[in-house]
This record gives structure tokens, sequence and C-alpha cells, in this order.
């Protein structure tokens, strides 16, 4: 008996211990936008109501396993029913309940309301990465986990963001209602950044809706909050946030350097850039699946080193990246990659790993594809 | 603490209205024979108890790999497709292979001894039920050894990870689960007719003890859902094999049909797993509090409530798929509304144990510890319920310690009190109390230690489902692995209790425990192979 009354007092002071330590990885974060703060305060109220019912409930049990031990002599009595106290334990919940759901509902009708928005961004969940678009903008780009394997697999330290580091941040303006549309081109995602309190699923065939306005110029991590197969884990969220004018040149030089790209597909491009680009294409956007030596995972993810079919008909390998294959995972990058991104990753697919089929396939070849 | 027992009724006292001796009207298969064509209940009773503990050590083992993996950052063990093959397997064994079979097994002893029936109403269909599950649970588990590997997209199973990216061993895994809900529904038709058909004359609904009446309404609930799982299932079947496009949306289909659906059938099938363990709960508290149970008649109500209700929350497993915003409200208004018979129930056992006079055989240690801790899931639970704040819970580790925390120590520490308090009546003996003591203490603290901390890691922003974690969740990972391997150790100790039980132990009378009052009480311990052949004398208890 007294052993269970410790350690209960051993889980009260667990809790308490929780509260008072918010900031140090053992609560929500506060977080850095006006819903967040909202949101964190909901959760503190309804954490303590419970608390509080916790103790009153928990204290009348033990008081009672306590008290009335038969070991203490205790001759029970025979009531089992009264009808006031069960109207009352109806009535006081209720009420709790009532209180709770009041403010609930206002926050969340704000959290739903993603009007006036001064930037859209189109955020695309895929195996095993996030694509961010601006729209309306001209500036898109995929942002992958940067975390080297040799930290997941032990070889080497694991650093002070290990798994929640990208090679490409979102870039956000602070002080700006900005509005995330969120898709999927393969399975379900969920785009979570728990300082924003903005968690969204990303589903194929559906655009959501949130928003978010940023008070503090930072660094704010997340990570893929839905299964979504293998490298789910492997897939964060990287938030830059920067004062409104760094934002806008960050824009103009992102848009100068998209425009610059596109000037280069009319160009002839050589071998060896080609394959340059397209290791690096290679790199973020099929080795998860295909595996970096090209040997792929069979049955699902078959291997494009040695694989003749591909090699023999250059036509079906272009349709293939560009178009995806339908009820299999393998995606269309049409959308996603540019003219100079498809033509390298293609020919960089046909020329490595003992492939050599030397085609070289032009930038120019893709656009007259694509259009 | 043994010095606090009080005397067991010897057995001079236990001469109670017997249900009949075993008649032997012609010569009984042996061996395996008699396991797979009897039709007895109790038989078949154990048969499913049997199997539920089996598969609650596979999916244990399922479960330690997973947080073998997890005790440190980085990728040890296994590879991430196998980490998630063993994180679906283990929910999926655990649902439909050891929680759900365990409380059939027991329906299927005490259902019939409670209402005073000689045998479950369909007794064919019920060596039928069983009969599925290994078959279901073989195949299961070989689609392990299946190229691409078994089922690894959460038991969740969400669409298209399952359809369009699912490993081929899909389809058997469909075929598997096609059969463990046909079972389930034949269970429930068998105890639904039992109840109502089969009860002692003079015994009205509001008579019966309340593990038949949560049976009852449970036995409803899995003819409500199930064929909406089957349903559901057979969609994914024709999506991935007929090339239809229920859930492609590429085909014009919707992802999100899939998880409406499934959480249909999902919402209530999570009160399937936890209503028949109050009904042992009520059934424990007033014995070994010697007193009757507070409120008989609210405890249906709330049962009741709790499972018409559970009809109308489904969609808070989805506050962030997108919902419009009424939806949102009416679900967050629903789920909170359970809370209140929930209250009641947790009050009325309290209000039980209220100037009782109590005593702490390991039965009733496990039924006083569902009530804290099923609890402390309960609030976990209402928090949840808060939709703006699910946007910052839903799919980390604070949901992966609330649900542990109600399934856990709340359905299978209701399991092991019932298995703990009837033991007496299936064996005749009394289970070792030094031995279930150490089994409690063994698992309480390392069904704590194990999910505890899933609640801080969780708020801290650890996503669930993933085979490798950022730095600042390490310790509280770590914890709960070790807290899982205490747990799953101490496991084998109630396997040493139950076979000591069987095999010996002291003798324990017809009227095991002197605060008990049901009618199973009445006939001898063991109960004999056949009993209420004529049906027994029934007098109400004043509830």
């Amino acid at each position: 008996m007294r052993k269970s009354l410790a350690w209960m007092m051993g889980a009260g002071s667990f809790l308490g211990l929780a509260s008072s330590t918010l900031a140090n990885g053992w609560n929500m974060p506060v977080g850095v936008t006006d819903v967040s703060r909202e949101i964190y305060s909901l959760h503190m109220t309804i954490f303590w109501i419970c608390v509080v019912i916790g103790i009153v409930v928990f204290g009348v049990m033990f008081y009672s396993l306590f008290r009335y031990r038969r070991s203490r002599g205790a001759k029970s009595a025979n009531f089992h029913e009264n009808t006031s106290v069960e109207v009352v334990w109806t009535a006081i919940p209720l009420l709790i309940l009532v209180g709770m759901a009041l403010p609930a509902t206002a926050t969340l009708k704000r959290m739903y309301d993603p009007s006036e928005a001064e930037l859209d961004v189109m955020v695309t969940g895929q195996q095993w990465r996030w694509h961010y678009e601006y729209l309306g903008e001209d500036v898109s780009f995929t942002s992958s986990l940067s975390t080297p394997r040799s930290q997941v697999n032990g070889e080497e330290e694991k650093d002070e963001n290990y798994l929640l580091d990208v090679d490409e941040p979102l870039v956000l303006p602070v002080g700006r209602k900005v509005r995330f549309l969120m898709t999927s081109d393969d399975v379900i995602h969920s785009w979570w950044v728990p300082d924003l309190a903005v968690k969204q699923d990303s589903i194929p065939g559906f655009v959501n809706e949130n928003w978010v306005r940023i008070e503090e110029p930072g660094i704010y991590r997340g990570q893929c909050a839905e299964l979504c197969g293998k490298d789910h884990a492997f897939m964060p969220i990287v938030v830059r946030a920067v004062e409104a004018d760094e934002f806008d040149t960050w824009l103009a030089e992102r848009q100068e350097a998209a425009a610059a790209e596109a000037s280069g597909v009319d160009r002839e491009w050589g071998m060896d850039e080609l394959m340059e680009r397209g290791e690096q294409v290679y790199g973020s956007i099929c080795a998860t699946c295909h595996q970096p030596d090209g040997s792929g995972a069979e049955p699902t993810f078959p291997a494009l080193a040695g694989n003749e079919a591909l090699l023999n008909d250059l036509d079906r390998h272009i349709d293939v990246v560009l178009n995806g294959v339908s009820g299999t995972p393998m995606a269309a990058y049409r959308g996603n990659l540019n003219p100079v991104e498809l033509a390298a990753v293609i020919t960089y697919e046909r020329n490595a790993w003992g492939n050599e089929s030397g085609d070289a396939v032009q930038p120019s070849e893709i656009q007259a594809l694509l259009e | 603490m043994a010095s606090n027992l009080p005397p067991k009724p010897t057995l001079e006292h236990s001469t109670a209205a017997s249900g009949g001796l075993a008649h032997e009207h012609h010569e009984r298969p042996r061996g395996i024979w008699r396991w797979l064509l009897t039709t007895n209940h109790k038989e078949i009773g154990t048969l499913y108890l049997v199997f539920s503990l089996v598969m609650f050590f596979i999916g244990g083992i399922f479960a330690l790999v997973v947080r073998a993996e997890l005790f440190q950052p980085g990728l040890q063990l296994v590879q991430p497709e196998f980490f998630n093959q063993m994180t679906t397997m283990h929910g999926l064994i655990m649902v439909f292979g050891a929680v759900m079979p365990s409380f059939v097994g027991l329906a299927n002893w005490m259902v019939p001894l409670q209402v005073g029936a000689p045998d479950m109403a369909l007794p064919r269909l019920n060596n039928f039920s069983f009969w599925l599950l290994p078959v279901a649970f073989t195949l299961l588990l070989s689609t392990l050894l299946m190229p691409g590997g078994g089922p690894d997209f959460g038991w969740t199973f969400y669409a298209p990870l399952s359809t369009t990216y699912a490993p081929p061993s899909t389809t058997f895994f469909i075929l598997s689960l096609h059969m463990a809900g046909i079972s389930s529904i034949l269970g429930a038709i068998n105890i639904i007719a039992t109840i109502l058909n089969l009860r002692a004359p003079g015994m009205r609904l509001m008579d019966m003890p309340l593990f038949v009446w949560t049976w009852l309404i449970t036995a409803f609930l899995l003819i409500a859902v199930m064929p909406i799982l089957a349903g559901v299932i057979t969609m994914m079947l024709m999506d991935i094999n007929f090339g239809t496009s229920f859930f492609n949306a590429a085909g014009g289909g919707d992802p999100v049909l899939f998880q409406h659906l499934f959480w249909f059938f999902g919402h209530p099938e999570v009160y399937i797993m936890i209503l028949p363990a109050f009904g042992i709960v009520s059934a424990i508290i007033p014995t070994f509090a010697r007193k009757p149970l507070f409120g008989y008649a609210s405890m249906v109500y709330a049962t009741a409530s709790i499972a018409i209700l559970s009809f109308l929350v489904w969609a808070h497993h989805m506050f962030v798929v997108g919902l419009p915003l009424v939806a949102e409200l009416f679900f967050m208004f629903t789920t909170m509304l359970i809370a209140i018979p929930t209250g009641v129930k947790v009050f009325n056992w309290i209000a039980t144990l209220f100037r009782g006079s109590i005593t702490f055989e390991t039965a009733m240690l496990f039924a006083l510890s569902f009530v804290v801790l099923f609890t402390i899931g309960g609030f976990s639970g209402l928090m949840l319920a808060i939709a703006p704040a699910d946007f910052q819970y839903h799919d980390t580790y604070f949901v992966v310690a609330h649900f542990h925390y109600v399934l856990v120590p709340g359905a299978i520490f209701a399991v092991m009190a019932g298995v703990y308090y009837w033991l007496p009546k299936w064996t005749g003996h009394y289970p070792d109390e030094r031995l279930g003591r150490w089994h409690f203490w063994m698992s309480v603290i390392g069904v704590n230690l194990t999910f505890f901390p899933m609640h801080f890691s969780g708020l801290a922003g650890m996503p669930r489902r993933i085979p490798d974690y950022a730095l600042q969740f390490a310790d509280f990972n770590m914890v709960s692995s070790v807290g899982a391997f205490m747990f799953g150790v101490s496991q084998l100790l109630f396997v040493w209790g139950v076979i000591k039980c069987v095999r010996g132990g002291e003798k324990a009378p017809a009227k095991a425990w002197e605060g008990a009052e049901d009618l199973e009480w009445s006939v001898p311990s063991p109960a004999p192979l056949h009993t209420f052949e004529t049906p027994p004398e029934f007098t109400p208890i004043t509830h």
C-alpha cells in the first residue's frame, strides 16, 4: 500500500517537473506566432485542469484504499446508489468541458482563416523530400535531408542538428502573413514545424491550406509527421525566417538565378557538364529509391544499372522520368525539375555505373517535349 | 502484505448450488482432435486465451525490436524497411491477435457461467470462429518472409501507402484481416445470441453482471463496424489487383475517403478493446472491496453512451487532414463529451472503494492500477480532443503514450486482472500471490517507464513511426527502451504463474473469493466441463 502511494507521489512530481522545465525540451514549444502561443496556452490550461482533477480523484481513491483496508479492521458499508452525487459528478465535468470548448473554438476559427495572405507557398511532399514553390514568383526548389548517411550509420559523430538539416531551407519573411498550399506527389505526408504550430497533411489530389505569420527571425526545424514509407524519418523541414527586406533581396536573387538557368536550355550542353549536373540531381532526387549505385531495391524500385529495357529505348526512358509510371511509386518529374535538370539526370542514368549508351540528352530536346 | 489478506473461504462452505457433474455420454476425441473439434465453451475459451497469449508474446517481441532500435539515435540493428514492418505487425498482432481474442476467450469462459447457460448458443460456430484465427495469423506472419516483406504501412494502413506503394504481400494481409474480421463477427453473433436467449430464468437484463453487459454492447459494436473494415480492405484489394481507383487520386479516387472509412471502423474498435475491460474491473473491485458496485444502472447507461458516441467521433483522428471548420468543431465537441460517461465510470469505481473493506489480491492490484493508469490515458485523451492543440500533438509520441496507456495498463491489465480473478474457477487452485505481486509490480513499473517519457518526447516534437530521431529525444527513448524490456521480461512471470496454477496450488472452493457474488461462483472449482445443464435458481443481487 505504502509502495503505491509513494509511486503515485513520484508520478505527481514527474508531472510537476514536466511543466516547470518547459523550455528544456520536456514540453510543447511556445513557438513564435500568435497562433502557436494560443495553442500553447490551451495546452497548458487543459493540462492543469487534468492535474487538478487527477489530484482530487486519485486523492479520494488512495484515501479510500488506505482508510478502508480490511487489515485496519474496516467493515464494509452497503450503499450502492446516490442520485444527487451522480448528478453532480456528471454536471461538473460538463461545465468544465464547456469552459474548455469556448477558447478552443475561438483559436480554431483563427487558424482556419488564411485570408489576406501576402505570400503563397506551394508545399509538395515527395518520397522523401519537400518541394517548395513561391507562387507567382518563378522560384521553386527541392529541400532534402543533408545529414550524411555516415552519421546515420554511426561511422561519424552525429552533429547538433542530426536529421534536422536540409540542403536548402524554406526562406520566409518575418511579419508577413504566408499562406501554405499543401499537396503531395505520391503518398500522404504531413508538414510540421512545432515552433510555427503548423501541421498539415499533404495529400495527393488535394490542396490543403494553412498559414503562418512569424514574429521572430530564426531557424525553425520540423519533420514529416505522417508515415510515408521507408525514409519517413529522413525528410526534415527547415524554415529560415528573415526580415522582410532581406527576404525581398533573397527572392530577387533566386529569380535571377532561375532566369539564368532557363536561358541555358537553348545552348548545346557537353557530355561532361551534363554528367556533372546529372550526378547532383540524381543524388538529391533519385538515389533514395534507386540507390546511389543504381542497383535499385527490388521488387518495388527497379535497378537502373544494366537496365537493358531502358538503355535500348531512349524515348521510353525519357517518358518514364517525365511522366512517371502509373500504379507504381515512380512519380512524374516534369513539374518538379527544369529541362536542364531532366536532361542531365537522364544522361547521367544512361552513362553511369557501367551503363554505356553514350547518349547525351540535350535540354532543348526535353524543352520541346514539355511544350 | 501477505498478512493483510483475509482468510479464504474453506471448502466446507462451498456447497452452493453446483451446476451438475460432467456426464460422459460417449467417448470424447483425444489429443489434437479434442481441441480441433471441441464445441465446449470452456475449451474454446481456453483456446482463445492461449492463442492470445502466444500473439501477445509475438507482438511483444516485435515491439522489443522497435524499442531496441530506438535505444539510441542512429540505425544500429535494423533498416527502416524492416523497422516499418515491425511497428505495423506489432500493432496488427496486438490489436487483432492479442487484445480482441483475449476478451473473446474470457467471454467464452465466463458469459455462459455468469448468465447460467449450459454453453454458448451456437457451439459449432464457436469452434469455427476460433479456428479461423490461427489460420489468419499464420498467413499474416508469413508475409514477413515474402519478397518485399510484410505490411509496412502502419496498423492504420493509410492509402495510397498501403495500395499503390505497398509491398506485393499486401493481398495476403487483406485476406488474413478478412478472416480475423469474420471470426470477430461470428463470435459477436454468438455472444449476443447467448446473452439474449440463454439467461437463467428470472435474470432480467438489468440483473446481468457488468462483464456480460459490456460484452453485449461490445458485440453490437463488432457487428456494426467489422463489415466496414471488410469493405475498406476489399476496396484496397480492388485498387491493388483490379485497377480500380477508390483511393488513388490519379484515377479520380480519394485518399481521405480511406481514412473516414477506416476510422468509422477504428474508433468503435478502440472501445471494443476497452468496454469488456470495464466489465472485468466492475466485477473485481466490488469483490475485493466487499461492497456492491456503486451505480450499477449508471454503469450500464455510461457503457451504452460510450458505444453510441463512438460512432460520432471518428474524425478526431483526422484533425490535420484538412477537414472543414464545422467538421472540426463537431468532432471536437463530441469527443470531449466522451469524457463524461467515462468519468462516471471512474467515479463509480472509486465510490465502490469508499467505505469498503478492501484487500489487495493480485487481481485487485491489477484492477486498481487499471483505474489509475487508464484515467491517465483518459486525461491525455481529453487533451488530444482539443482540436487546436491536436495540431501539435497529432502523429507524435504523445499520441503513442496516450493509446498505450489505455491499451496496456488499460485493456491488457484488465485481462490479466480477469485471469488472476477467474483462475481459481478455471483450475481449482488459487494463483501464487507472491509470484502475482512480483508480476504486478514489475509490470506496473515497466509500463510507466516505457510510456510516461513518451509524453515528453512527443510534446518536444518527436514524430511517431520513425526508426531514427534527432539527438534531443535520446534520453527519453533510452528510458522507454529500458522500461519496455523490463515489462517484456516480467510477462514471463505471468506465464509461470499461470502454469503453476494449472498444475497445482492451494485448493479453491466454489466461491473462491468471499466477496464474489455472481453465478459463476456457484459451480464447483474447477468448473466441470458441463455446467448448468439444468438452469440454476437465480435470485437477483441488489443492484
